[in-house]
């Protein structure tokens, strides 16, 4: 599964960042590398982008780019 | 040196001043963005800072001196970055620096790379990347209070031991660590020990060999690499104590990026911040345009009458001043765009509102600039600095005067109440407001409209990445917010000190000459004495001179070049149903759009001063006859007059601006050609179709 399909407050774990693109590599630096553990936190008032936790701190991307990050869930929403 | 010895010598009355080019060394300041790299280049340089644009780029360069013992190092601040691997302009920039590559710039001798104790990870990436660059590294650990508060237990012995570098703990605002820090980046920089030269390959050593550069993924998996040093770094350096509380900012983001509230609060700091700008400038804004009548004024009775005093007053005062007066607006809203920015807000309004500017292509970054703009383009083109993509920037830039700005006003305002005032639409809706309402809403379809057609075509780009940091909530660093709203008030009082003061030299020229025998100054003299004399005692007497005298000038005006051009252009400008007299004052706006109405005011001799509300004028106007004895006006001119204004691009400040900040002349003059071939075609279809509908 990919990032966007996980549910508001569900926390996962990193599989891999699809694509070789400037995309793919500024996540990669920005921290969302496979192995890292994030959690969703919200979507924007329109429905996009998304915010997330990742390493200590909270991320902005759209829905396009978190298509492109596999995930496997850790545990369910509250 | 032990740190004592170092408190001695940092003491010492050395108060040798050293020349900027005898530095004794180069040392670059790199760190993520709200690390807290200005508060510390702040703390470090005092006020001894400059700041420049990069040569040919609108990246910013800010450098101070340091001292560094007793000798004087040159602090480069190099933008903020979170990598230095990427394409935007702020890491190409910052690569030169460290290569050495930019001219006048020797390579550093030592690296400080700010780090934030409470993003620990993300920010050691950075430092992974200048590792590579052979240049001894030291780390400013900073908010290490911040990150105990949300129980992190930092070792920074740890930290260093790992890195292999020294980690400094500093706390720029209250100056604690500052020693310590200079002392170890003197004994970096003097001593050129790469202590960390094998240390980073050591640890990934395996990883970093098997990356071969034939591989495709060799740049993801090299990140990976850093990543995974990275985390190994950070967990046997970092307790992380009882977690599970969220933070202060999710809290505060809860009702800020609420999905209802959040928009609604994003509004009202909106309208506040606009609010603000209008109604707190007003009163500087009137006595600068009061100094600059009073310095006309001044100059004018102490100089001999002539030409050169004419060009003093009319050209360098009035040019000038008429840009200055702009100055309080602009630092309001650079005051409000530093503290938005501080204290972490800027980046939700850009996240709740990417969802709507990705419809045109835009980013999300793009819709403070664009409201700015409405007040003025200037300020808003300069804030599109914040916006990463060039192209993105570019699109920006380029439908940015679009947003009807308070220089159109004036027009709008003389439009309507000459031709429409009173009427009402439906009993009770003013038609004013009507028209009010469309001419700002053309501005922002044609915004619209231009942004989505040049993403597609020259401007394509894939969608720009929306992959940003939504930082902590910080208060604004007083100092900071402070020196960056004095800084680009002062980029702007430079402008205005050069390209303009050119710009309204030439246009001086153009309504001044050729002169008339010497008539012109003598009329202008006597009209300032009796305006004078006017302020004090109006009698008929004095009235009957100043129209006198300023029908002589309208006179002027009619043969001077400018005049010769209005009716040079008068065929162009017919088919829009303007006649020459229209085309000079058309001519003259080109410089600054309100500058329609003081000019309309001397074409028809109704007096310089005239304001937007001149009975005077709004009745010359309705008066005004063709030679053939029909009205110039009708209200479909009127309308076909702001069609045109919310178009044309017509203020050479913002092309000025717009030179300096795309660094093109050839996007400057794509800008203002498209601009008035648009606004020449709306306006022409407005007339033309207003006359096959019956209007005017």
């Amino acid at each position: 599964m990919n990032l966007t399909s996980l549910p508001i407050g569900a926390t996962a774990k990193v599989l891999t960042v699809n694509g070789n693109n400037p995309i793919t590599r500024r996540l990669m630096e920005m921290g969302v590398v496979p192995g890292v553990s994030v959690r969703v936190i919200k979507s924007a008032p329109f429905g996009d982008p998304l915010e997330i936790r990742v390493r200590g701190y909270h991320l902005a991307m759209r829905r396009s780019e978190a298509d492109t990050i596999e995930v496997q869930s850790l545990e369910a929403a509250q | 040196m032990n740190p004592k010895i170092a408190d001695q010598v940092l003491r010492q009355p050395t108060k040798k001043i050293v020349p900027t080019n005898k530095a004794a060394f180069v040392i670059a300041l790199a760190g993520n963005p709200n690390a807290g790299k200005t508060t510390l280049f702040n703390a470090l340089t005092g006020m001894r800072q400059k700041v420049a644009n990069y040569s040919g780029v609108t990246v910013e360069r800010k450098e101070g001196f340091w001292k560094l013992n007793d000798q004087t190092a040159r602090l480069i601040d190099l933008p903020g970055l979170y990598s230095l691997d990427a394409t935007s302009m702020d890491e190409q920039i910052a690569r030169d620096v460290l290569t050495g590559k930019l001219a006048g710039l020797s390579k550093p001798d030592a690296i400080i790379a700010v780090v934030d104790a409470t993003n620990l990870e993300r920010n050691l990436y950075l430092v992974t990347q200048l590792l590579e660059y052979k240049i001894p590294l030291v780390i400013a650990l900073t908010m290490v209070d911040v990150a105990e508060n949300q129980s992190l237990a930092i070792n920074t012995k740890k930290l260093a031991e790992l890195l292999q570098i020294p980690v400094v703990e500093v706390k720029a605002t209250q100056k604690i660590g500052i020693e310590e820090l200079a002392e170890q980046v003197y004994e970096a920089a003097r001593h050129q020990n790469l202590t960390t030269d094998q240390q980073f390959s050591e640890a990934d050593g395996a990883d970093f060999i098997r990356l071969s550069l034939q591989d495709d993924n060799a740049i993801n998996k090299k990140i990976f690499a850093r990543y995974n040093f990275i985390s190994e770094v950070y967990q046997e350096s970092v307790v992380p104590k009882q977690t599970g509380e969220r933070n202060l900012s999710e809290k505060i983001d809860r009702v800020l990026t609420h999905k209802f509230f959040g928009l609604v609060i994003l509004v009202g700091v909106l309208l506040l911040v606009f609010q603000a700008i209008f109604s707190w400038a007003t009163l500087p804004m009137d006595l600068l345009e009061a100094g600059f009548g009073v310095l006309g004024d001044f100059t004018r009775t102490t100089m001999p009458e002539g030409l050169l005093t004419d060009l003093l007053v009319d050209g360098v005062i009035a040019g000038v001043g008429g840009i200055l007066v702009f100055l309080p607006q602009i630092l309001l809203l650079f005051l409000f765009i530093s503290i938005l920015e501080d204290t972490g807000y800027m980046a939700r309004a850009a996240f709740l509102l990417d969802k709507l500017m990705s419809k045109v292509g835009l980013h999300g970054k793009a819709f403070l600039p664009l409201m700015s703009s409405f007040a003025c383009a200037i300020p808003g083109i300069m804030a599109t600095r914040t916006i990463e993509s060039p192209k993105d920037r570019l699109a920006t830039i380029m439908i940015a005067p679009f947003m009807s700005c308070s220089a159109r006003l004036p027009v709008y305002a003389l439009m309507i109440a000459t031709f429409f005032a009173g009427q009402t639409v439906f009993g009770f809706v003013s038609v004013g407001a009507v028209l009010m309402l469309a001419m700002y809403s053309l501005g922002i379809i044609t915004a619209v409209i231009v942004a989505w057609i040049l993403k597609k075509t020259i401007l394509k780009s894939p969608p720009p990445p929306f992959v940003m940091e939504l930082p902590p909530y910080r208060l604004p660093n007083v100092r900071s917010v402070v020196q960056n709203m004095l800084n680009n008030g002062w980029q702007f009082t430079k402008r205005a000190g050069t390209v303009i003061l050119a710009i309204s030299i030439i246009l001086w020229a153009l309504t001044a000459f050729p002169r008339s025998g010497g008539e012109p100054s003598a009329v202008r003299g006597e009209q300032s004495e009796q305006a004078a004399i006017a302020a004090t005692d109006d009698t008929a007497a004095t009235e009957a001179e100043k129209k006198a005298a300023e029908e002589k000038e309208g006179a002027a005006l009619r043969n001077s070049y400018a005049g010769q051009l209005g009716h040079f252009i008068e065929p162009a400008i017919r088919p829009l149903g303007f006649d020459w007299k229209i085309g000079v004052a058309l001519i003259a706006s080109f410089a600054a759009r309100e500058v329609l109405v003081s000019t309309l005011s001397i074409i028809y001799n109704t007096g310089k001063s005239a304001d937007a509300q001149s009975e005077g004028l709004m009745q010359a106007i309705r008066d005004a006859k063709r030679d053939d004895g029909t009205k110039v006006w009708t209200p479909l001119t009127a309308v076909t007059i702001m069609v045109f204004f919310v178009l044309a691009m017509q203020c050479m400040s913002t092309v000025a601006v717009v030179r300096r900040e795309t660094n093109s002349w050839a996007w400057t003059i794509f800008m203002v050609v498209y601009m008035t071939v648009l606004a020449y075609a709306a306006a022409f279809l407005t007339f033309q179709g207003g006359r096959l509908l019956g209007f005017g």
